[in-house]
C-alpha cells in the first residue's frame, strides 16, 4: 500500500498495536534537558524504576544555563539547584551528560544532530516542543511532556494515537534576501497556530530541496508553532552529505546498509495525505511578527494590520490584544518599527550558517548605538566553528555581544532576558507576551533580517545595508 | 491516579483564544523541581492586572476553566497542567486545545473537554451572568450540563477510560514488556546509541 513518509516511520516502530488502543511505538533517542526531567526522574525512584535504555538517551543543559561566565558556579541558586539536580540523575541512573563546560554542551536540538545522533528513519523525542526540529533529516521527531519524558525512560516507548498527515508543498527558488526562516513564518501565518493540531507536517517541494540541513531544521523546528507535533523532510544527498564522518553517524558497511534503507524513506507517489497546502517561494518576501503569537506576521514590506480587518471575531479579539501589548497602531509601516535589542541564536537559528548569514551583513558595519545586539551560538561546538571562521571578531567589531551556548534569550529563564517594555527583533521561535522576560515585545525574524535591524534600529532587510 | 467520573462545581469564563503555556505558567517558574505547588505561578503575568478575571472574588472557587479556542499552544511544559490542578481547577472546557497540552493533561488527569464555540459563549454568558452556576461535567456520559444546557463533549476514548479507572500509563505498557524485548532484538545494528 502507498504510504507517506511519517506514516512508513510510524509503522517502523510500532511495538504493539490493538483496536481500542494507541499504538505503542519504539523510541529510538531520547533527549533530556534540565527544565522537563527532574520530576521524571523522581516518579522513576518513588516507583523503583530503572531508566531501560541508558544508551539511547542523551542529557544536556541548555535552558537554565547563563551564557557569560560559564567557568563560575551558576549564581541563580534555584537554576543551579536544577542543573544539578540533571547532574545528579545522570550520575544516579547512568546516563550521558554534555555539562556546561563540555565541548559537546548546548541546545538540545542543535546538539543531536551536530553529533551525527539524528539520522532519517528514527524516533525522536524530547520534554520541549521544539524536538520537531529533528524531523529535518526525516525522523518522526516530537515534544513531550514530563510525564511522558519518565514513560520513554522507564519503557523506551510511548503510546501514541496515529497523527493525520498534511502535505505543505513550496514550490519555487526563494528569491535573494528570503530564507527558510521566511518560509516557516509564512506557513504559520497561512495555516495558523492550530492548523497544523494533529497533524504530521511533511515539507516537500523545489525550495525545500534546495534548502541545507541547517535551513531545514528551521523550518522542522516551528511546526509545533502551526499547532503541528512533528515536521519531517524526507532524506536526500544533502542530508547524507551533512551525516557522513559524524561522531555517532554509522561507518563503513553500517553506512551503506543505512543510506540503501534512508532511500526508501520518502511518501510514495501515489500516496494521500489528509491535507495538502501550497506555498509560492518564488514571490516570498521576508516574514515578521507584529502580534503575540507566531501565526500574526505579515510581510516586512506590509503594514500592521487592522484588527477590523479580520472576519473571524476571535481572530479580531486577538489582534487588538495583541497591538495593545505590542504597543503598536495598525497601519504603521513594519519597516518602521524601532527595537531596543537584537536576538540572534536559539534552536530555531543559533547554527553556523544562520551566524556566517549575520556577520555577511555586520562585517564592516556598526550596530546602532540604540540597539543591543545579543549573539548566542546555538552549541559549544556551533561557538568554536564560527572562532575559526573568525565570527566573533565581526561580531564584537560591529558591537554585538558575542556570548556561550544556551537558550539564552529565547525563553527568558537565564539570566538573558528582555526588559518591561523593551522591544526585540528574534531570530527564536515564539513571541508570545512575555516570552523573552516580564513585558518585553518580540518580533519574530530571519538572520539576515535581525542583523540589518541592528544596523539601522528598525526592523530592516540587507539590501538597506551599503 | 485518582479516579475521575464526574466533576460539578463553578465555572471561570477566560475570554481569550491563543492561551499559551508561556501564560498559563511563565519559563521562570519552571526551575522548580517539584511536582506540586505551582498555584501562585498560574497565570502569573496576567494576574498582576487587578481586574483579570482570575481575580474576581466572584470567581474565587472556581474548578472548571471555560476558555476560548486554541488552549495550551506552544511549549510542552506539563507544568501548566500542574498549575492549573494546584490551583483547584479539575476541567477544561474549550473547543480546540493544542495535541501536547491536551496529551500532558490526560496524563496528570486533568480532564480537557472539548465542546463548539457556541457552547463556549453560552457558558460564558451563563457563567458571567451568575458566577456561582454550577456545571457538571460527566466523563462517564461524555457530557457537560450548565443550567439549561445539556451538551455532549468531546475526549479520545482510551484517555477517558484510563481517566475512568485511574490507570497509570507507565503499569499499563509494561504489560508488553516482552513485546519491547521482541522488537529491540530486531533493531538494525546502524542505529545510535549516546555512550
Amino acid at each position: 500500500m502507498s504510504q507517506t513518509l511519517a506514516e512508513k516511520v510510524w509503522d517502523a516502530h510500532i511495538v504493539h498495536q490493538a483496536n481500542g488502543e494507541p499504538d505503542l511505538l519504539f523510541i529510538d533517542l531520547h533527549l533530556v534537558h534540565e527544565v522537563t526531567s527532574p520530576q521524571a526522574f523522581d516518579g522513576l525512584r518513588a516507583a523503583n524504576r530503572k531508566v531501560r535504555r541508558p544508551e539511547l538517551t542523551l542529557l544536556t543543559e541548555d535552558h537554565n544555563v547563563p551564557t557569560q561566565d560559564i567557568d563560575q558556579p551558576i549564581a541563580d541558586l534555584v537554576s543551579r539547584a536544577q542543573v544539578d539536580a540533571l547532574r545528579n540523575n545522570a550520575k544516579e541512573f547512568g546516563l550521558k551528560i554534555y555539562s556546561l563546560g563540555d565541548i559537546d554542551q548546548g541546545i538540545v536540538h542543535v546538539v543531536g544532530p551536530q553529533l551525527g545522533l539524528t539520522q532519517p528513519g528514527m524516533t525522536v523525542v524530547c520534554g520541549d516542543s521544539h524536538t520537531s526540529t529533528h524531523g529535518a533529516f526525516g525522523a518522526l521527531a516530537f515534544g513531550i511532556g514530563t510525564s511522558e519524558v519518565e514513560h520513554v525512560l522507564a519503557t523506551q516507548t510511548l503510546p501514541l494515537k496515529p497523527f493525520k498527515t498534511m502535505a505543505i508543498t513550496v514550490n519555487g527558488k526563494l528569491p535573494q534576501g528570503s530564507t527558510a526562516k521566511d518560509i516557516i513564518l509564512a506557513v504559520i501565518a497561512k495555516i495558523s497556530t492550530g492548523g497544523g493540531q494533529g497533524y504530521v507536517l511533511e515539507y516537500r517541494g523545489e525550495a525545500i530541496r534546495s534548502l541545507s540541513m541547517e535551513g531545514r531544521m528551521t523550518i522542522c523546528n516551528m511546526s509545533i508553532e502551526a499547532g503541528a507535533r512533528a515536521g519531517m523532510i524526507a532524506p536526500d544527498e544533502t542530508t547524507f552529505e551533512y551525516l557522513k564522518g559524524r561522531n555517532h553517524a554509522p561507518k563503513d558497511k553500517d553506512w551503506d546498509d543505512a543510506v540503501s534503507y534512508w532511500k526508501t524513506l520518502k511518501t510514495d507517489d501515489d500516496a494521500k495525505f489528509d491535507a495538502e497546502v501550497i506555498i509560492d517561494a518564488n514571490s516570498l518576501t521576508p516574514f515578521v511578527t507584529w502580534g503575540t503569537n507566531p501565526g500574526q506576521g505579515v510581510s516586512i514590506d506590509d503594514v500592521v494590520p487592522d484588527p477590523n480587518s479580520f472576519t473571524n471575531p476571535t481572530e479580531k479579539t486577538a489582534a487588538e490584544r495583541a497591538l495593545v501589548y505590542m504597543d503598536l497602531k495598525a497601519g504603521t509601516k513594519m519597516r518602521d518599527i524601532k527595537v531596543d535589542t537584537v536576538f540572534l541564536g536559539s534552536c530555531t537559528n543559533g547554527r553556523i550558517e544562520d551566524l556566517r548569514a549575520a556577520a555577511a551583513i555586520l562585517k564592516g558595519n556598526k550596530v546602532a548605538s540604540s540597539v543591543r545586539m545579543m549573539v548566542v551560538p546555538g552549541s559549544a561546538k556551533v561557538a568554536i566553528q564560527a572562532e575559526h571562521e573568525g565570527l566573533p571578531a565581526i561580531f564584537k567589531a560591529a558591537g554585538a555581544d558575542w556570548r556561550s551556548a544556551g537558550c539564552s534569550m529565547c525563553l527568558g529563564m537565564n539570566p538573558d532576558k528582555l526588559k518591561p517594555g523593551e522591544r526585540a527583533a528574534s531570530t527564536s521561535n515564539r513571541n508570545f507576551e512575555g516570552r523573552q522576560g516580564p513585558g518585553g515585545r518580540t518580533h519574530l525574524v530571519s538572520p539576515l533580517v535581525a542583523a540589518a535591524t541592528a544596523i539601522t534600529g528598525h526592523l530592516s532587510t540587507p539590501d538597506e545595508i551599503k | 491516579m485518582e479516579k475521575f467520573l464526574s466533576h460539578t462545581g463553578s465555572a471561570l469564563p477566560l475570554r481569550r483564544s491563543n492561551v499559551d503555556t508561556d501564560q498559563i505558567i511563565p519559563a521562570e517558574y519552571l526551575k522548580r523541581i517539584t511536582r506540586h505547588g505551582f498555584e501562585d505561578a498560574l497565570f502569573k503575568a496576567w494576574r498582576e492586572d487587578p481586574s483579570f478575571v482570575l481575580n474576581k472574588p466572584e470567581y474565587k472557587d472556581a474548578t472548571i476553566l471555560v476558555a476560548g479556542p486554541e488552549f495550551g499552544t506552544g511549549s510542552s511544559r506539563e507544568h501548566a497542567v500542574w498549575a492549573l490542578m494546584d490551583y483547584g481547577f479539575k476541567v477544561v472546557l474549550s473547543s480546540r486545545y493544542a495535541d501536547i497540552f491536551r496529551g500532558n493533561s490526560g496524563k496528570a488527569g486533568l480532564v480537557t473537554a472539548e465542546v463548539s464555540q457556541d457552547v463556549i459563549e453560552k457558558i460564558w454568558a451563563l457563567v458571567e451572568k451568575d458566577p456561582t452556576t454550577q456545571i457538571t461535567v460527566d466523563l462517564d456520559k461524555r457530557q457537560v450540563k450548565a443550567g439549561d444546557l445539556v451538551a455532549d463533549f468531546q475526549i479520545d476514548d482510551y484517555v477517558r477510560w484510563r481517566l475512568l479507572e485511574g490507570l497509570d500509563d507507565i503499569g499499563l505498557t509494561l504489560r508488553h514488556e516482552a513485546k519491547i524485548t521482541e522488537f529491540e532484538k530486531s533493531r538494525p545494528a546502524y542505529k545510535p546509541v549516546t555512550v
